[in-house]
């Protein structure tokens, strides 16, 4: 399986320049969805092709665009969301870094279906360069006549706005991103109303994901169902993860949905294996914020059958024993890592990012950190475990966004699968050489 | 996020002389102007980048007065976001600011050692700047890059699959282009919009 559809061209030299892309086929989809298709065919081949959101979410990308309000008479607008901030992910800096073209190309067939005479790109602030090289790629688009007025005489008006996050993970959530880009702090907004309906500036919104709209311009070249041909079942297409820890061959792959997490995991091609000839433990399959599963688990569901790469694969046994693709960062624990502290370092990472204004979330990822804090420090009690799940489930499903739940799974799925490491931290703290800062010094570097 | 906490008294000074450079107040015009009349406020997450780097890396109280003014909004209304984003630093930093990742994916590929390494080399903890106002050290959340692990990122750029040799080189290139008086520092107003 080394059908591509996002990377084919990753190789060619000169690959991010306008000229370059343009003679690998690069903005046919736009001159033919401009001249030849109307918007809402172009949303029909969207909905055919199955594509999902690439977030996290894998919400029907052709769906989602069906509920923009065409009715109020207001602007509509795209937004692609490139604030990429959820650990373990790092494809969107790829792809935009890469081939900044392929995105903008896929926007302006997407704005073109929506209706949308703006979009913008909300890049994280911390991808400044990335920022550099779209203004730079926008450019090129511009003067090639295929952005601003009258876009290759059709009439058809659009411009792309690059805009900068400015450190905030919670700004990737859909209506905080929003907000910020309002020039607001980033609280995300209660729903409904959706942004389709209410969004930027109270007007029609579709927020996508950057590789969600990279796939656009293949769809509409080739039609959905050329599309849909790609993949199994509902997981149509190809995913880029984003594979990291503790492996041989950290990287972004574009891989087609389908292949077993084992070929994935080990195969020279892709992870290659963890490093040092360590055993795997465990991996976290798609982003920081979906359940940890154990070695054994990932490769192989409870039912015994091998574990594809597909939403439906990885989510199969529920909470208990499956997990989810998420935004398909690839986080590899190999045999010495410390179950207890990475799940504390992510409790850290929640409260940090916790936006305030819930207060299931905000006090209890808070809670959360310090039990966590203390156990890995040698100091846990016998009680913390179960207090630790109780705080969990308190959270989960009780706030406005999903930042709640995204802390609550990843704590509540570690003791789930790792309760012996939990306990064994507070009864024989000793045992856990990695709680010394001192010994930091000698590790792994 | 929370943890900030703004250490100025919330005040409008009279006849601030704070103002950009020609150049500066141009592209900041220019970048009002993408967004809708009416939505100018959309432009103050970029125009407090750009503040940033004009006024000594970080925001003070009448940096965030200055762009209040030029948005033509209440103060209040900037200095909830810059209480809130983490890139923005109400305090005087060093002229380069180490933003070492802590995060899960570098941490278990030894970015914490990374982070003790630092601290030991530049002798401060991880929140203060070198005697010399050098070096900021700062512990940030995952940088995008967890592939290249551990990561750091010096003003605008990344540094990756770090060592401690690594460590001591580009400490080493960093004072050197400083005592030369070459701040390593891109540009963002020049770069990047
Ligand atoms: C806390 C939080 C952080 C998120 N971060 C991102 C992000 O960095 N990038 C992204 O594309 N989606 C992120 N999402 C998902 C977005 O809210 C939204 O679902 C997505 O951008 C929709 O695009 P898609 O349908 O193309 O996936 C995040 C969601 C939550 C709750
Ligand atoms: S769940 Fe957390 S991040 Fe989301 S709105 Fe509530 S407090 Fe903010
Ligand atoms: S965890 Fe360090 S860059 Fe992602």
């Amino acid at each position: 399986m080394e059908r591509k559809i996002l990377l084919n061209n990753i190789a060619v030299p000169g690959i991010r320049t306008f000229e370059v892309f343009r003679s690998t086929g690069g903005y046919l989809s736009v001159e033919k969805a401009l001249k030849e298709m109307t918007p809402d065919e172009v949303v029909e081949e969207v909905k055919m092709s199955g594509l999902r959101g690439r977030g996290g979410a894998g919400f029907p990308a052709g769906m989602k665009w069906s509920f923009i309000d065409k009715k109020s008479g207001n602007p509509r607008y795209l937004i692609c969301n490139a604030d990429e901030s959820e650990p373990g992910t790092f494809k969107d800096r790829y792809l935009m870094e890469k081939i900044p073209h392929l995105l903008i190309e896929g926007m302006i067939c997407s704005c073109y279906a929506l209706g949308a005479n703006t979009g913008y790109i909300y890049v994280r602030g911390e991808y400044k360069y990335i920022i550099g090289i779209l203004n730079e790629a926008l450019r090129e688009t511009y003067a090639a006549g295929f952005l601003g007025t009258n876009i290759l005489g059709t009439g058809y008006n659009l411009d792309i706005i690059v805009h900068s996050g400015a450190g905030a993970y919670i700004c990737g959530e859909e209506t905080a991103l929003i907000e910020s880009l309002e020039g607001k702090r980033g609280n995300p907004r209660i729903k409904p109303p959706f942004p389709a309906v209410v969004g930027l500036y109270g007007c029609p919104t579709v927020v996508n994901n950057v590789e969600t709209l990279a796939n656009i311009g293949y769809i509409v070249n080739n039609g959905g169902n050329e599309y849909a041909q790609y993949g199994v079942g509902k997981s149509t297409g190809t995913k880029l993860i984003s594979a990291c820890g503790n492996i041989n061959h950290p990287g972004v792959y574009e891989i087609e949905f389908g292949l077993t997490v084992r070929e994935f995991l080990f195969d020279e091609k892709y992870c290659g294996g963890i490093k040092d000839g360590r055993k795997l433990k465990a991996v976290i399959a798609g982003g920081s914020s979906v359940p940890i599963l154990p070695g054994e688990l990932i490769l192989k569901t409870a039912a015994g059958e091998e574990r594809l790469m597909t939403y439906e694969s990885l989510a199969e046994g529920g909470f208990v024993s499956g997990t989810m693709l998420g935004s398909g960062g690839f986080i590899v624990f190999d045999e010495d890592a410390c179950i207890v502290r990475n799940t504390w370092n992510l409790a850290r990472f929640y409260h940090h990012e916790s936006c305030g204004q819930c207060s299931p979330c905000r006090e209890g990822t808070g809670w959360m950190e310090s039990v966590l804090h203390r156990i890995e420090n040698g100091q846990g009690r016998s009680k913390d475990i179960d207090l630790l799940v109780s705080i969990a489930s308190k959270i989960e499903g009780n706030t406005i966004c999903p930042l709640g739940d995204a802390a609550a799974w990843p704590i509540a799925s570690a003791i789930r699968h790792f309760r012996h490491e939990f306990e064994e931290h507070i009864q024989n703290p000793e045992q856990c050489s990695l709680h010394r800062m001192e010994e930091f010094e000698n590790l792994k570097i | 996020m929370l943890d900030k906490k703004i250490n100025h008294p919330l005040h409008v000074k009279e006849n601030s002389k704070i103002s950009f450079s020609e150049a500066t107040l141009a592209k900041a015009k220019q970048i009002i102007a993408r967004y809708p009349a009416g939505r100018e406020k959309s432009a103050l997450l970029p125009l407090l980048h750009i503040a940033q780097e004009e006024f000594e890396g970080y925001l003070s109280a009448d940096v965030m007065d200055y762009v209040a003014s030029l948005l033509n909004i209440q103060p209040i209304e900037v200095y909830e976001v810059a209480t809130f984003y983490s890139q923005y630093y109400l305090e005087k930093v060093g002229k380069n600011v180490i933003e070492i990742c802590r995060t899960g994916p570098c941490a278990i590929c030894g970015g914490e050692a990374i982070q003790a390494y630092l601290e030991k080399k530049l002798a401060i903890k991880t929140g203060e700047t070198t005697p010399d106002g050098l070096f900021t050290l700062k512990a940030v959340e995952c940088l995008g890059a967890c592939g290249s692990a551990p990561v750091m990122q010096i003003n605008t750029e990344f540094y990756e699959f770090l060592t401690k040799e690594k460590i001591d080189s580009i400490l080493a290139d960093l004072t050197l282009k400083a005592k030369e008086d070459k701040p390593e520092k891109s540009l963002w107003k020049e770069k990047f919009f």
